[in-house]
């Protein structure tokens, strides 16, 4: 540590290193002895998650769609490797970017593309759209586009949690630009303090809207926030979903024991831009070459290198993947474009719970 | 003669019988085991009910609002305390982006039974920011309901049925009427929906219609222009949002005259709302002089204590207001 006159230069804060780095963790992952289907279900989810997002790409470009999606193509791994852990009566809250979490939660992706179109059948009602998701049946409480809004809420379900005395546990997900937000600091605060079962999962895809990481805060690293509020963290490659279960585990285990809160960093990075289907350069973000580099990154493929030279599956089961989802994509989103829209009532009926 | 009962301790009588009947609710906010008790309104509640039901919190008006908000999610009924509206605005996030949408905005299938309470506190001269109500910015906000009492009997009803709402609901209450008094009676469990505006006194010369502090203005000058054979209908709305407007607009039929009252800024607010109310209704034919409201100027609160004496409204003002129409 660097002492100057007295003052702390250097700070002890940690810094991302490699894994903000596009030139690294190209290589397959390493699975050890995780069990074949496990793998094998995190596959078939990640490549269902990106063929749904692909579909919804292409109806916005074709200007169908007209609700801001936020596309989570490249983030594939994070909601996917905790999903395993999580059980009745725990409560997870999301935010903008946030198809991947409900179909990780095994949400059904007729609600969710009706939810997109607007339409009565959504998992709202039609009355949320792609940033207003929902099904508290599969435990998926609500995400919201405020950055940073569903932090305390989920904070508060960890304090239910720990009213209700059952080992359940809240998940906050959020992002790298919900840690310039005030809240995230006054929930850390309030969850360490009441020692609340919460898990805070920052996915840090080092941009947020346009504005790189670099450009925003002084380190790029945000459980260096955890560290300040005491609370257990770990930071790693968020394209690993093999690595990523293995820690969600720890965390789930760490607050059904009543040793919340806890955090984890995964840093991964999103192919698109922050809304819509393009890939940045439309609002005059350079990063071509970058995204090229995190492709490589891609957490589907390396899963599947992995599966492949394990012996796991056959050659052709993952085209077989790709095929069945698309065509369930297709599928479902034509069914949801028949479906109709909420009745005019709904307008106010919907307002306060006995309308007025 | 019954017991009486004072408005800070009816509120305190609205806590104990939340927190003793129904385990699902619990409070959370700044200052709540601390000896001053929110001016004495939640006096010993967490002696008596214990502090993991009773949470004295972090200075994190954002954060323990969201909080609350999140356990009104998952199956709970919490009130949060702002011991003053001012530092409440750092908590207008959670209350009016989230807990305020929730339900309409996820298709109307999940409540969100969240209770802000917030307390009116100034004069005094402490100045601008603790001095403020900003009630109408919140009746403003569809899907939140807001709720002032102006009697000691409402303050703890009202409390208790703005919690066991499965909406999210603020509830403003007001040091200046702490010390009013009123005859004890039993508890009454009334769904807030069913509870409006009421006729607090009946008249046929003019209505005034006032919440919370000015339901009090307003009562002063109906007795001093008693005197004067001015006969004055006081209307206490209650629920300002959603509001009903039936009472009202029924009395002015009979009146003819109507002066709106309201301890908070001129512009866009809740006095200017009731006349448009009536104006824009079939009773604007049975209006006899333009209406008139008193409301604060357009200023912050001063500390100048000279300042103070003619910022804030008294029932002189609202007497002499009533003169003007006839």
């Amino acid at each position: 540590m660097a002492l100057e006159n007295g003052f702390k230069m250097d700070g002890f804060f940690p810094r991302l290193g490699k894994l903000a780095d596009a030139d690294q963790l190209h290589e397959p992952l390493d699975i050890g002895d995780v069990p074949a289907d496990l793998l094998l279900g995190f596959l078939d989810k990640m490549v269902e998650v990106r063929c749904a997002e692909e579909k919804i790409a292409d109806e916005v470009t074709d200007g169908k769609v007209k609700c801001p999606c936020h596309l989570v193509i490249g983030q594939e791994a994070v909601p996917t490797a905790l999903a395993p852990h999580v059980r009745k009566g725990d409560k997870i809250f999301g935010a903008h970017r946030s198809h991947a979490h409900y179909l990780a939660q095994n949400g059904d992706l007729y609600r969710l593309f009706a939810e997109i179109q607007g339409k009565d059948d959504g998992c709202s009602g039609g009355m949320g759209g792609s940033m207003h998701l929902i099904d508290r049946e599969r435990q998926l409480f609500g995400t919201v586009p405020i950055v940073g809004a569903t932090i305390p809420i989920a904070t508060g379900a960890g304090l239910a949690s720990k009213m209700n005395e059952k080992g359940e546990f809240a998940v906050s997900f959020f992002g790298d630009g919900s840690a310039e937000e005030g809240v995230l600091h006054e929930s850390l605060n309030l969850a360490a303090s009441m020692k609340l079962p919460v898990i805070y999962f920052c996915e840090n895809n080092l941009f947020s809207s346009h504005l790189h990481i670099s450009l925003r805060q002084p380190a790029d690293s945000i459980a260096r926030f955890a560290d300040a509020h005491c609370i257990p963290n770990m930071t790693l490659d968020g394209n690993d979903v093999v690595a990523l279960h293995k820690a969600a585990g720890e965390a789930a285990r760490m607050c059904r024991e009543g040793r919340g809160p806890v955090f984890i960093e995964a840093v991964t990075y999103r192919w698109r831009g922050h809304v819509g289907p393009r890939e940045d350069s439309d609002v005059g973000v350079q990063r071509k070459d970058d995204l090229e580099s995190w492709r490589k990154r891609d957490p589907i493929n390396r899963l599947w290198q992995s599966i492949a030279a394990a012996g796991h599956a056959e050659a052709e089961h993952l085209d077989e993947l790709w095929e069945k989802h698309r065509a369930e994509s297709e599928k479902q989103w034509q069914r949801a474009a028949e479906a109709p829209y909420p009745a005019e009532e709904e307008l106010l009926n919907r307002v306060y719970t006995n309308a007025n | 003669m019954g017991k009486k009962l004072n408005y800070g301790e009816a509120i305190c009588s609205g806590f104990q019988h939340l927190l003793g009947n129904y385990p699902e609710v619990f409070c959370i906010g700044q200052g709540l085991w601390s000896p001053w008790y929110v001016g004495n309104s939640m006096t010993n509640l967490e002696v008596d009910f214990g502090k993991a039901r009773v949470l004295d919190s972090p200075v994190s008006e954002l954060g323990c609002t969201g909080a609350a908000l999140g356990a009104a999610l998952s199956g709970y009924r919490p009130i949060v305390i702002h011991p003053r509206v001012d530092f409440f605005l750092l908590a207008v996030d959670q209350l009016v982006n989230q807990a305020a949408k929730w339900r309409h905005m996820f298709g109307g299938t999940v409540s969100a039974p969240l209770t802000v309470r917030t307390v009116v506190n100034r004069g005094g001269e402490q100045g601008a920011q603790h001095s403020q109500a900003l009630h109408s910015w919140f009746a403003h906000i569809p899907g939140l309901r807001v709720v002032m009492p102006a009697t000691p009997l409402d303050a703890r009803d009202l409390l208790i049925s703005s919690v066991l709402c499965d909406d999210p609901v603020l509830y403003i209450d007001d040091r200046w009427l702490y010390e009013l008094e009123e005859d004890e009676t039993p508890v009454t469990e009334t769904p807030l929906q069913e509870i409006g505006p009421v006729c607090r006194r009946q008249g046929k010369d003019v209505t005034l219609v006032a919440c919370s502090h000015s339901v009090k203005l307003a009562t002063e000058a109906a007795e001093k222009l008693e005197s004067e054979n001015v006969s004055c209908e006081v209307i206490d709305l209650r629920v300002i949002n959603p509001l009903d407007m039936t009472l009202v607009r029924e009395s002015v039929a009979k009146t003819g005259r109507l002066v709106a009252i309201d301890g908070d800024w001129t512009n866009c607010g809740l006095a200017g709302e009731i006349i448009a109310g009536v104006t824009e209704s079939s009773v604007f034919g049975a209006l006899k002089a333009a209406p008139a409201r008193v409301t604060l100027v357009d200023a912050p609160a001063p500390t100048s204590a000279p300042l103070e004496d003619i910022y804030y409204s008294t029932a002189d003002q609202v007497a002499n207001s009533v003169r003007g129409l006839f």
